[in-house]
């Protein structure tokens, strides 16, 4: 009815005060704040410069903003999104177009509907900020910019008591505080989609991670990226630092310049003998947008939902779009592969002709001197790397056409890359089965949570060599070069010290803080359809069907809306016990057919009622002489007295009137 | 208002004269009116269903890309949402509609009104009336009553009945509209307006003097109080001695300004317009400070003056049927 009577009544819409205008500004200041981790800064700039720009115009030139400066402003946008992206659609360019839709909208920031409406919109932002990164501090820096919203709307109301911004922010924030509870039981019971209903994340979403190829210098990223990749929790101790390889992705193919995985060899599953210690553990996968799991050096059989691969690399039926956390076991040591077939040496052997010649020569003149010693030969590639000039460098001079070469003997700069591929290309020109193995290697152990953290900048590559009786063993040309890059607890460093914005201390810090980013991770983030459905196995549930999450869903929030409904209805008592006790005597007599007259005074309603019931005339007279005396006799009476007022009236029973 | 609007009117006022229980068409009631949960309604504003479209949309959202912070934030602004709606219920729950006055005023000048809101033990935010189509806001702080001020157009003699009043509120996200009917059973008194100009009343004949003491007559009669005397013709000292009050007689008004205003002696108008000249008559005589008597066909009011007598000839002439 009521938006019918604004229709019949048209009441004119009052413009916005300044104090309204200020926390919409605020509010979009905040969205601008959560976007720009992945606006491009020019953008983040230009956004921040408009919103000022707004703020200066409706202060100091009020009224409506002249189309001239609107369209242009807009187009200027959409021109600038779509030369930087590419295009506009896609989750990227979408979100900075919406946000800087957003900060444009505050130019016609001029009536409540035009609020409600930004303020709606920065709601759906913020929302999307959440889509590319959702991780503890980003959510709560989201989830706090409710409030700046909050407050804007709760300005429009007519008609209020001005305050201070915190006396503005508090119930804004009591608020919030007060959905929690009904946020976090539909956060737990709302049913999980098993399949997404349209289109999955884009492929260019995909976070830079390990890729299934490898060229000089493809990992640099990688290895200065910060993120986490994956935590592991280890059932009994955690290996020593240097059993600590976690394999992706065996290359074979060598063209030169690139070593390509492929698509994994199919086939029976290598052999492997497991000789000594075995490792259990919990590796939960942050999302990668591709199939592969890394695992332990050498996992012992795949987890369910995912196969292994010839050479023992792990892939997963469908690909890791949200994080994933999958149990395994893997031998420390091993003996892989113990018999090697024709086939499979024959590409452990594959090179490309033409190319890298001294390198051959240098691996063959290894070969006459060695003789049928491989290990020996693998001895010697690593001992020329550890003694002959090398260093281990995140920006190496680039590489000419013969790229082993040219590394061997010309720059003999590099890192891990560059190792395990002239590594492995000395082994195959001496006639020794290798390959390249690249994943993860190192990490940092988090002893209050118990479990080891691997970012990013932990991927590594080596090389693994078929050598007679022991099968594929690994061998980490990089180690040679640069030992604490493998020995080390943590990040490694790249060239000695980190860039100047990440000291020790601050890297040390971050490390011990994400205990707090995998509680998340492992209670929020990674909280998917599977998890939910066991949610309920405390209670000896062992799979809730949705429609039994549905049902608690209900159940729970009629539970919230009766407390909440308790609270809106109590009303405190008025006035003082004597007089409570009074009304609900009076309550109990009007049922009787006695009702209180309005403005009829205490003692004329009890000669009344003393008239209406003359058998209790003397119960009735006392009663009012006990109130008058309670209520008009002394500024505070006794509180014995108060009492037995209260009792007599409580005991006070009228006949029923037969008439 | 637009057709669409004026057609919708009609409809409403159908609807509300069918089906009172249904469009809680309130009668009026005494004052004080307290607001309790059993009349006050609430439903969603336009914006508030707007937004649950957004919300279920950004839920649609976090679910197909299973991002769970996302789904996170949209139930706390779900919940959020949800809650206002009880602190709208709450804005409005317990207050009070305590009291209305109005000062007389002649039928139609605008009458200025003070409503009076009582807020009870809680502070109350933009509280909204709406009454005769306009829309005034408040806030109340904890305890202290507030007051209204607003003028209503009169347009006849005669007791004017309180509209039907709206009582609603937004606060605090304007999601959620809550809103009590409020119909007091106050009535508002008009007096007639007098005629603009029009005959002096007829001049008192001779036998105005008859029976009357001359003025300035020693010693001065006394005789017993009658309202609207002038208090400094009481005799105070010789009514100490009586049970009641008694009067100096000795200055007698001007027989001339003694004024006898009757309906009768106004021939050949209608019953409006007598009634408008004889309140021409009255305020004239009120103002000139002559004694004056007035002659309903129902009703007579004996020589007197002062304001008391004006009034109850005032209300009498607004009240003639």
């Amino acid at each position: 009815m009521n938006f019918l009577y604004a229709l019949t009544h048209k009441v004119r819409e009052a413009p916005i005060s300044a104090g309204t205008f200020n926390l919409v500004c605020i509010t979009m200041a905040w969205v601008v704040a959560v976007h720009a981790s992945h606006l491009p800064i020019w953008l983040t700039l230009l956004l921040g410069v408009a919103l000022l720009a707004s703020h200066w115009r409706r202060r100091h030139r009020p009224g409506k903003t002249p189309m001239w400066l609107k369209l242009p402003l807009t187009l200027g946008l959409l021109v600038g999104i779509i030369v930087w992206y590419g295009n506009l659609f896609g989750r990227e360019p979408g979100s900075a177009f919406a946000v800087g839709l957003l900060v444009l909208k505050t130019f016609e920031c001029e009536t409540a509907r035009d609020v409600r409406v930004a303020v709606a919109f920065a709601c759906f932002a913020l929302m999307a900020a959440l889509l590319s990164d959702q991780g503890l501090v980003v959510t709560v820096a989201v989830a706090l910019a409710i409030v700046p919203a909050l407050m804007s709307l709760r300005s429009l109301e007519p008609g209020q008591v001005q305050g201070t911004i915190a006396q503005a922010a508090l119930p804004s924030l009591g608020l919030l505080a007060a959905a929690i509870p009904l946020a976090l039981l539909a956060f737990l019971f709302v049913p999980r989609l098993s399949e997404p209903l349209w289109g999955a994340p884009a492929a260019d979403a995909a976070k830079p991670g390990l890729s299934s190829s490898m060229s000089p210098g493809d990992l640099t990223e990688l290895l200065t990226d910060d993120s986490p990749a994956m935590r592991v929790s280890f059932d009994g101790a955690a290996p020593r630092p240097d059993q600590r390889y976690f394999r992706a992705f065996v290359m074979w193919n060598f063209d030169g310049r690139r070593w390509d995985h492929g698509y994994g060899r199919r086939g029976a599953v290598a052999g492997l003998l497991p000789q000594g210690p075995v490792a259990t553990y919990e590796i939960t996968l942050e999302a990668t947008h591709r199939r592969t799991l890394p695992a332990l050096d050498v996992p012992m059989a795949a987890p369910e939902g995912a196969r292994l691969s010839a050479d023992r690399e792990l892939s997963s039926n469908d690909r890791i779009d949200e994080v994933r956390r999958y149990r395994l076991s893997s031998a420390l040591g091993y003996g892989l592969q113990a018999d090697l077939d024709d086939n499979t040496r024959r590409l452990g052997l594959q090179l490309p002709p033409n190319f890298d010649p001294r390198a051959r020569a240098l691996a063959q003149q290894w070969r006459q001197t060695f003789g049928q010693n491989d290990e020996g030969i693998a001895r010697a590639a690593l001992g020329l790397f550890h003694d002959g000039g090398f260093r281990y460098t995140l920006a190496p001079a680039p590489l000419g056409r013969d790229s082993i070469d040219d590394f061997l003997f010309n720059t003999r700069e590099g890192f891990c890359e560059h190792y395990a591929s002239a590594f492995t290309f000395l082994m195959r020109a001496a006639g020794i089965p290798a390959r390249v193995v690249t994943g993860y290697q190192g990490g940092f152990y988090n002893r209050l949570g118990q479990y080891l953290l691997v970012r990013q900048s932990n991927a590594h590559a080596w090389s693994e060599v078929w050598l007679a009786g022991r099968g594929w063993v690994r061998f980490d040309p990089t180690a040679a070069v640069r030992p604490e890059r493998i020995a080390a607890d943590g990040t490694a460093a790249a060239d000695g010290s980190g860039p100047w914005y990440q000291p020790a201390w601050l890297q040390a810090a971050r490390n011990r803080w994400d205990i707090v980013n995998r509680l998340w991770a492992q209670g929020v983030t990674g909280f998917d359809a599977l998890r939910q459905r066991s949610l309920l196995q405390p209670f000896g549930v062992r799979e809730a069907p949705p429609s039994m999450l549905v049902t608690i869903l209900a159940g729970g929030m009629c539970l919230l809306a009766a407390i909440g409904l308790a609270w809106a209805l109590y009303r405190r008592p008025e006035g003082e016990v004597a007089q409570r006790a009074l009304a609900r005597l009076k309550a109990r007599l009007a049922r009787r057919g006695l009702a209180s007259r309005a403005s009829e005074a205490p003692g004329h309603y009890f000669s009344r009622a003393a008239r209406f019931w003359p058998a209790q005339r003397k119960e009735l007279e006392s009663l009012a002489t006990l109130y008058i005396h309670l209520t008009y006799a002394r500024s505070e009476p006794a509180p014995e007295l108060a009492r037995r007022f209260v009792r007599l009236a409580r005991e006070f029973r009228p006949p029923r009137v037969v008439k | 208002m637009t057709p669409a609007g004026r057609a919708w009117s009609a409809v409403l006022r159908r609807a509300e004269r069918r089906l009172p229980s249904l469009t809680r068409l309130r009668g009026p009631e005494a004052l004080p009116i307290a607001l309790h949960r059993r009349r006050i309604y609430i439903v969603p504003t336009g914006f508030g269903l707007g937004f649950t479209v957004l919300l279920a949309v950004m839920v649609l959202g976090a679910l197909n890309y299973s991002n769970n912070s996302a789904l996170l934030l949209t139930c706390l602004l779900g919940a959020a949402g949800a809650g206002s709606m009880l602190v709208a219920f709450r804005t409005l729950d317990g207050v009070a509609l305590t009291a209305i006055r109005a000062q007389t005023v002649v039928a139609g000048e605008d009458v200025p009104l003070t409503i009076g809101i009582a807020p009870g033990r809680r502070p109350r935010h933009s509280l909204q009336l709406d009454i005769d189509g306009r829309r005034l806001a408040l806030a109340i702080t904890a305890g202290s009553p507030a007051t209204l001020e607003l003028a209503r157009p009169t347009e006849q003699r005669g007791y004017m009945a309180m509209p039907r009043m709206r009582l609603f509120t937004t606060w605090p996200l304007g999601m959620f509209r809550a809103w009590s009917w409020l119909h007091p059973d106050h009535k508002i008194l008009v007096y007639p307006r007098a005629e603009a100009f029009g005959p002096p009343p007829r001049e008192p004949s001779l036998d105005a003097e008859r029976g009357r003491p001359h003025p300035g007559d020693e010693p001065a009669a006394l005789r017993m109080y009658r309202p609207g005397d002038p208090r400094r013709q009481i005799a105070w000292k010789l009514s100490a001695r009586h049970e009641f009050l008694l009067v100096k007689d000795m200055e007698q008004p001007a027989p001339e300004a003694e004024w006898r205003l009757s309906w009768q002696s106004i021939h050949g108008m209608d019953n409006e317009s007598r009634i408008a000249r004889l309140a021409r008559w009255v305020n004239e005589a009120h103002e000139g400070g002559h004694r004056w008597s007035l002659a309903l066909p129902d009703r007579l009011f004996d020589v007197a003056q002062g304001d008391e007598h004006f009034h109850r000839c005032m209300t009498a002439l607004a009240l003639h049927p």
